[in-house]
């Protein structure tokens, strides 16, 4: 079988359902996809198809924003997330700089309000920040002038995540409204499943979750999901198969008896495959544990889009930095 | 700071309404009790038109903070607060630096209290020395001393050995062992209950289990061993049907809980509001209708407020590192009037005793009330007038309460204990 292919825009066009994009955002923060309306969500996924085509060129460099600064606050590791804000910010010719967890204030036990007021004393546009505390960005945006973008806190959201699973969702079924997804993994400790269930079921998906016992959060079932134990069940006539990264230190808080028995009942397998449409299309948010959430030659299958996962979160973080800064100007016009 | 107010040696206040009878009363205080008559004119007359008079409201569960926390609260400034809100006597927590577990720390804080004079402060000693659960402390020497109740409170005794051995040890100096029920495993890192609201977002929660278990733990204790023990701030549906069984098996067990639980659920902490974080945390709604029920149904002794000031650093900050707790005691009485005798949950009669002798009996004080030859402690309060709450208006050092703006009841216009003066909102002795 030969490697699944993206829809062409013209494909994409005649299948696109979801409705109208919204001309604008109504916030100039980001802080999660509970916050953003299904036309919000619409605008920032066109939008980065607009911004897809910029990173297709060989110059790959616009002014949207020149003049810009941002800067990327990791009080949580990532190479991923931190390294695809950096590319974007470049690429929209932003001036970026950043801290991590390591950095001296931190360390030394700076409180989070004089950490990101000094970050913004430096005449900083928008934070993209992460950090191990649910709620963290919330309660920065509440009290400084930058934008304010979630990058990931605690076991709350990660909005781009989720904006850029859809993008690629989009990308090869041509429309969120009507496709049935699994998430399979830690559901418990997931802002990536979080920020899915709330984003994907806003412009009419279908969510359904598998985790083991363990890692189901409580009356997950009052969240716009169904449930369930049984990855098959989950995986059945489904037009997307999400893995979740199962932190593999969570072994020894003995929420699984072992990584064996974890993939033999709750990874990925074949029969998954066989289980779901046949031209079901294979994610991760990576990193992968190859061999526990799924081996690697579902990873790398024909169907599997986890490579393009990473390209897309580029051009969806472009747009969400575009997106704010002309809410940002929009703002400062007005008053 | 001490009490200023003018003090007189006699009052006579008219026209009041008795919060048992409801009909209009006169009190008549001389020599800090409540008198039959005076010999001449009194001192200070006073017009209660429009208020009702209760017995001093006595709070089974504080934080004063004081030694070690200054920078929270005091025991001034707690006292004051405590006499804003009707209060003539209040029981705090050993969870002070040093630990409330020895003979100096209680006397200190009796006399600092004593000497200020706004409301009496009834230690409660820690049961284990430093709260540690290791080894019992001094509870003879600290009951000699004027402690009147033991408790490790926010730390609760994780072993059920040493759970005993404390329920025992307090029983033959005729003191309470009151338990903060909290399995430490099952609430581990915990910071909101368990439920909806945890997962929706993404907080690790606490099960109301932990809670559960825990009661059911020290009431089958204290069934074996024949002992009283008290539960404090009861906050799930379970843990009031475990009171409520154990009260139907004979067990000699009270529990309280406090205002916040009959009043909020979960649903507060929505878009990580620190102010209503605490510990047991809000729960769900169905929880909250059992409190009630419990409250009705006399499962529920004792409502106490578990007054926790804290700096506001403490509470501005990420949600999951803020500290546990609210301040209650200026919002208490509003809180039970105006969402619990209002709506018919509990008659005032049956809700002031949650307030006065049931803590009284707990706390091993004498019987509180109007009475000639009582002390004079009392509140008058005014029913009618609906205030909006605001936090400007405390006493206390802390601002943190999840009741801004709320629209209320009941508030204490004037404040007696002993005969004193301690709180007067200037309505009536202008």
């Amino acid at each position: 079988m030969a490697k699944i292919q993206p829809l062409t825009a013209e494909e994409r066009s005649i299948r696109r359902t979801a409705e109208d994009a919204a001309t604008q955002l109504s916030s100039r923060h980001l802080l999660g996809m509970q916050g953003l309306s299904p036309a919000e969500i619409m605008l920032i996924l066109d939008t980065a198809f607009v911004m897809k085509n910029i990173l297709s060129v060989q110059t790959k460099k616009t002014a949207h924003l020149q003049g810009r600064s941002v800067i990327t606050f990791f009080a949580e590791n990532s190479t991923r997330t931190r390294l695809s804000f950096d590319m974007a910010c470049k690429y929209l010719g932003a001036t970026t700089s950043n801290i991590g967890s390591s950095e001296s204030s931190i360390r030394k036990g700076e409180n989070l309000f004089d950490t990101v007021k000094t970050l913004e004393m430096m005449s900083t546009d928008i934070l993209v920040m992460r950090h191990p505390q649910s709620g963290a960005p919330h309660y920065v945006a509440e009290r400084i002038d930058a934008s304010v973008v979630n990058a990931g806190d605690g076991m709350n959201e990660h909005p781009t995540q989720a904006l850029l699973d859809m993008m690629t969702m989009i990308e090869y079924k041509g429309t969120i409204k009507g496709l049935k997804v699994a998430i399979i993994g830690d559901a418990m400790h997931s802002r990536v499943m979080r920020s899915n269930v709330w984003g994907l079921t806003k412009i009419g998906a279908e969510v359904r979750v598998a985790a083991p016992p363990t890692m189901t959060p409580r009356h997950l079932e009052h969240m716009p999901c169904r449930v369930c134990h049984d990855v098959r069940e989950a995986c059945a006539d489904v037009d997307v198969i999400m893995g979740l990264r199962v932190q593999l230190e969570r072994q020894r808080s003995a929420l699984f008896p072992s990584v064996n028995e974890y993939a033999h009942f709750f990874g990925i397998d074949s029969e998954c495959l066989d289980l779901a449409r046949p031209d079901a299309i294979i994610m991760h948010p990576g990193p992968c544990n190859h061999g526990v959430e799924m081996p690697t030659f579902i990873h790398e299958h024909d169907r599997s889009v986890i490579h393009e996962q990473v390209a897309n979160g580029v051009a969806v973080r472009m747009a969400v930095l575009f997106l704010l800064n002309a809410k940002r100007n929009a703002e400062l016009s007005a008053n | 700071m001490k009490n200023s107010y003018p003090q007189f040696k006699s009052i006579q206040i008219r026209n009041v309404r008795h919060w048992q009878t409801g009909d209009l009363t006169e009190l008549l205080i001389a020599g800090g009790k409540f008198v039959p008559e005076l010999t001449g004119q009194a001192e200070l007359v006073l017009d209660g038109q429009g208020l009702t008079a209760l017995p001093g409201l006595i709070d089974a569960h504080v934080h004063l903070r004081d030694p070690g926390f200054e920078y929270r609260e005091d025991i001034i400034t707690g006292t004051r607060a405590a006499a804003h809100g009707g209060f003539t006597a209040i029981a705090p927590m050993p969870n002070t630096n040093p630990v409330a577990d020895t003979v100096p720390i209680i006397r200190y804080m009796i006399d600092k209290a004593a000497t200020a004079g706004f409301c009496r402060v009834l230690p409660i000693g820690a049961a284990t020395k430093k709260q540690e659960g290791q080894e019992l402390s001094e509870i003879g020497l600290m009951t000699e001393a004027g402690a009147v109740a033991f408790s490790d409170d926010g730390v609760p005794i994780a072993s059920a050995g040493m759970m005993r051995k404390a329920m025992e040890y307090a029983a033959f100096f005729d003191r309470v062992i009151i338990s903060h029920c909290e399995d430490p495993e099952l609430a581990k890192d915990g910071v909101c209950n368990e439920g909806i609201v945890s997962t929706e977002m993404g907080l690790k929660g606490i099960p109301s289990i932990a809670e559960d278990i825990m009661i059911d733990r020290e009431t089958r204790i204290a069934e074996y061993l024949g002992c009283h023990v008290h539960i404090a701030h009861v906050s799930t549906a379970g843990g009031v049907e475990c009171v409520r069984a154990a009260k139907a098996r004979g067990v000699k067990v009270t529990a309280e809980t406090c205002p916040h639980y009959f009043t909020l659920t979960e649903e507060a902490i929505r878009g990580f509001n620190t102010l209503a974080k605490v510990n047991p945390p809000l729960r769900t709604e169905s929880d909250r209708l059992a409190i009630i029920a419990g409250l009705q149904d006399g499962t529920l002794d004792i409502i106490a407020t578990d007054h926790a000031p804290h700096h506001t650093d403490e509470k501005d900050c990420e949600f999951s590192l803020a500290n546990n707790g609210l301040i209650g005691l200026e919002t208490c009485f509003p809180l039970v009037y105006t969402r619990l005798v209002e709506p018919g949950h509990l008659s005032l009669a049956d809700a002031v005793s949650k307030l006065t002798a049931n803590p009284a009996r707990l706390l091993k004080q004498p019987k509180p009330g109007l009475e000639v030859g009582l002390a004079a402690d009392l509140t008058l309060v005014d029913l009618e007038e609906t205030v909006t709450y605001d936090a400007a208006s405390s006493l206390s050092k802390a601002r943190n309460t999840p009741f801004q703006g709320f629209e209320l009841r009941g508030f204490p216009q004037l404040t007696i204990m002993a005969g004193n003066i301690t709180w007067d909102s200037g309505r009536l002795t202008k």
